[in-house]
């Protein structure tokens, strides 16, 4: 039987390369001497800058972790953690300089914004050059900027939660988050307001041997609601990037907010990102996430439920090809009584690309009458590649219901059998059940991206039939 | 003079080292219903999946010739595009992807056209009110959920709008009770020309009192020991396959 050939992927817009134009780059490695011109560069008040050099000593008093992929390949000496394009933030995208802007154009942004977005951010190595939104939202008192902003003109609101839902003690790659972060979007939804249309922030990491660290912080206050979507993206190069942002949900009382993702890293890209979400009482966040690219993935999201009735739904899927391990999965801690999770995700590996789901459910004494249900389906396109799961279930009271299923699957060559006696192509035949396997997270994306994950999967699929 | 659409000289296939098929002729010609009857394990099947080059199945000689064209070495979507169709015992389960997605890609693929999407689905309408197929079904996912006879009766919907020159219907018509048989044969009525073929892989008689069959071909221990009307049919029904076993 004639194989497919699926090697050799084009990435084709992901992989612009702009010239590395930056107007400012700091030295490469970590010193509190690097942590502090940092700071400087980036005009923080005191207490920033105090927190930064803290988070350093932490990020130097922990060690890598121990388990998951291995990630010793990563020189901290090596990775440049701050990269100031040479532009200043703008409200206008004609003012955006025109490498930075053809980029986005070709990654589709501004007509996103256009056609179906209440607000826009995007980021393009270390800082936010571009942010705009609706006037209505800022009539109705929503604030959604940039992360440096955010710090100046709302020093309460950012002191008050900034990395306090994610404490630098978290973890070695949280630390090294607090020490040098970058750019990110700040929103607040004030009690009440419902954003009916959702806000994006899109991050683009363009030069070579550098890190990307932007700190999201969301706060939607009682009885408000959002939508929110995170778009990721790079270009290859033959060092290795590092990419450690981080990402803090706060869900007041009976709020809800909707955090949507599609991270297409290049795979050279380590993606450390660690997520989130504080939920109150009556409350939900519901995660979408799609991970593609990268040449390992460390993520996680978390919902912490800590209100009764709290409410957390998670839907991801993963795409590991040649070389790549993606080791994702969501961790849920139920707090409270009265409180649910529902996890549904899947992952496709082939030419020898591995994906772990790895989990955790915690319910604690106090949340009687919570239940959990989690489902994962992992699909393996040939025999040579990997699929894992690695639940870690911590149920700590009788009064819950909890399942946990897991399946895996191969494509069968009756299926594609099947599908070719319909004409497909061998190709089509695997794309077309590449994307049915996918389409119960796509269909919860916005179609715009829904459309990006599906070229997404095309493109990974691509090949000649040899 | 009726013109000549399928031509089996002649053919050998294996599967796993058995050998299977031991030198089968048969010619359709354009505008025929043929069927093919047997006991179980005669290789009935086999002959549908080797018309299609199944890779699963490895011919050992003969050749295969449709519409004029040597198509036996060729890929099965390459064979699906010059117009043969099968109708599968067994269809399989596609989550994720709508009956409606489904064809649109299929027929784009087989026409290498691009699909009218408004005249595409009054088409698929119009044909699952014929087979009575409830219309909801035209976006759940292919075959996923479907019973036995919803997924035989997806068949020939697909069959009626994919419009090939040449149907296999393997089994179509096993397990279906006399509602459903009804129905797949009115579907096969509708498919009918003078300028495609149909031949029907069975192993009871029921689909036949409902169409009008030009040629039975009784096969036993892989290869074709007798052919006739549908007379043939009625006496096989009667008197069992004993009379034809070596």
């Amino acid at each position: 039987m004639a194989k497919t050939n699926l090697e050799e992927i084009n990435r084709n817009i992901y992989d612009i390369r702009n010239e590395d134009n930056y107007d400012y780059k700091i030295k490469k490695g970590l010193t509190p001497e690097i942590i502090a011109e940092i700071s400087a560069q980036k005009n923080d008040p005191e207490w920033m800058r105090e927190f930064r050099l803290k988070a350093l000593e932490v990020y130097n008093s922990l060690e890598l972790p121990t388990w998951g992929p291995d990630i010793s390949e990563l020189n901290m000496d090596e990775i440049a953690t701050y990269v100031r394009p040479k532009t200043k933030l703008s409200s206008s995208w004609d003012d955006v300089p025109d490498d930075i802007k053809n980029t986005f154009d070709k990654l589709g942004i501004p007509d996103a914004e256009k056609k179906s977005l209440a607000g826009v951010g995007a980021q393009y190595d270390s800082e936010v050059v571009y942010h705009s939104m609706k006037e209505e939202l800022i009539k109705q008192g929503v604030i959604y900027t940039d992360m440096e902003t955010a710090v100046r003109e709302y020093p309460e609101l950012v002191k008050e939660h900034f990395m306090k839902c994610v404490p630098v003690y978290d973890h070695k790659f949280v630390a090294l988050h607090g020490a040098v972060w970058s750019g990110g979007s700040f929103v607040y939804v004030p009690k009440g307001v419902k954003v009916d249309i959702p806000l994006q922030s899109y991050f683009r990491l363009n030069s070579p041997e550098s890190g990307q660290f932007e700190h999201t912080l969301i706060i939607v206050d009682e009885g408000a609601s959002l939508h929110f979507i995170e778009g990721c993206s790079a270009p290859k190069y033959n060092k290795v990037n590092l990419h450690a942002g981080c990402v803090e949900l706060y869900v007041k009382d009976n709020a809800y907010l909707r955090y949507s993702t599609i991270e297409n890293w290049s795979k050279n890209m380590l993606n450390l990102n660690t997520k989130k979400a504080i939920v109150g009482k009556n409350a939900q966040v519901d995660w979408v996430t799609g991970s593609f690219g990268s040449k390992i993935s460390m993520l996680y999201p978390m919902s912490i439920l800590n209100g009764e009735g709290a409410k957390t739904e998670y839907t991801g899927i993963s795409f590991a090809g040649k070389g790549q391990n993606l080791d994702n999965g969501f961790k849920v801690v139920h707090n409270a009584e009265n409180t649910s999770s529902i996890v549904n995700a899947k992952s496709i590996s082939k030419n020898g690309g591995k994906c772990t789901y790895r989990s955790l459910v915690r319910i604690g004494e106090n949340a009687k009458n919570s239940k959990a249900l989690v489902s994962c389906e992992s699909l393996m396109l040939d025999d040579i590649s990997i699929s894992d799961t690695i639940p870690v279930n911590d149920i700590r009271n009788d009064e819950v219901e909890f399942s946990h299923e897991a399946k895996i699957g191969k494509i069968s060559d009756k299926t594609i059998f099947y599908l070719m006696s319909r004409g497909l192509s061998e190709e089509d035949a695997k794309a077309m059940i590449v994307r049915g396997f996918a389409y119960p997270i796509s269909k919860e994306l916005p179609v715009e991206y829904a459309v990006e994950m599906n070229n997404l999967i095309n493109l990974e699929l691509e090949g000649a039939i040899g | 003079m009726s013109e000549k659409l399928l031509e089996v000289k002649d053919l050998y296939v294996n599967t796993e080292d058995k050998e299977i098929l031991k030198g089968i002729n048969l010619t359709m010609n354009k505008g025929e219903i043929h069927v093919i009857m047997g006991p179980n394990g005669s290789g009935k099947t086999t002959t549908a999946n080797a018309i299609f080059n199944n890779p699963g199945y490895q011919k050992a000689g003969g050749s295969i010739n449709f519409n004029g064209e040597d198509i036996t070495n060729l890929k099965t979507d390459e064979i699906a595009r010059r117009g043969v169709f099968m109708s599968f015992q067994l269809p399989e389960e596609i989550p994720g992807v709508s009956v409606t997605n489904f064809l649109k890609f299929a027929k784009n693929k087989i026409t290498g056209k691009p699909v009218k999407i408004f005249e595409f689905k009054a088409e698929l309408k119009k044909y699952m009110e014929e087979l009575h197929i409830n219309p909801e079904y035209a976006e759940r996912s292919l075959n996923v959920g479907f019973s036995g006879g919803e997924k035989k009766k997806n068949e020939i919907l697909q069959m009626l709008v994919l419009d090939p020159k040449f149907a296999i219907l393997d089994e179509t018509d096993s397990g279906l009770d006399v509602d459903a048989i009804r129905t797949v044969s009115r579907g096969i009525e509708l498919f009918k020309n003078e300028e495609n073929a149909v031949l029907i892989i069975t192993h009871n008689t029921k689909i036949l009192e409902y169409l009008k069959v030009d040629y039975v071909h009784v096969l036993v221990d892989g290869k074709i020991v007798t052919t006739g009307s549908a007379e043939l049919a009625r006496q096989i029904e009667k008197e069992g396959y004993e009379k034809y076993k070596g």
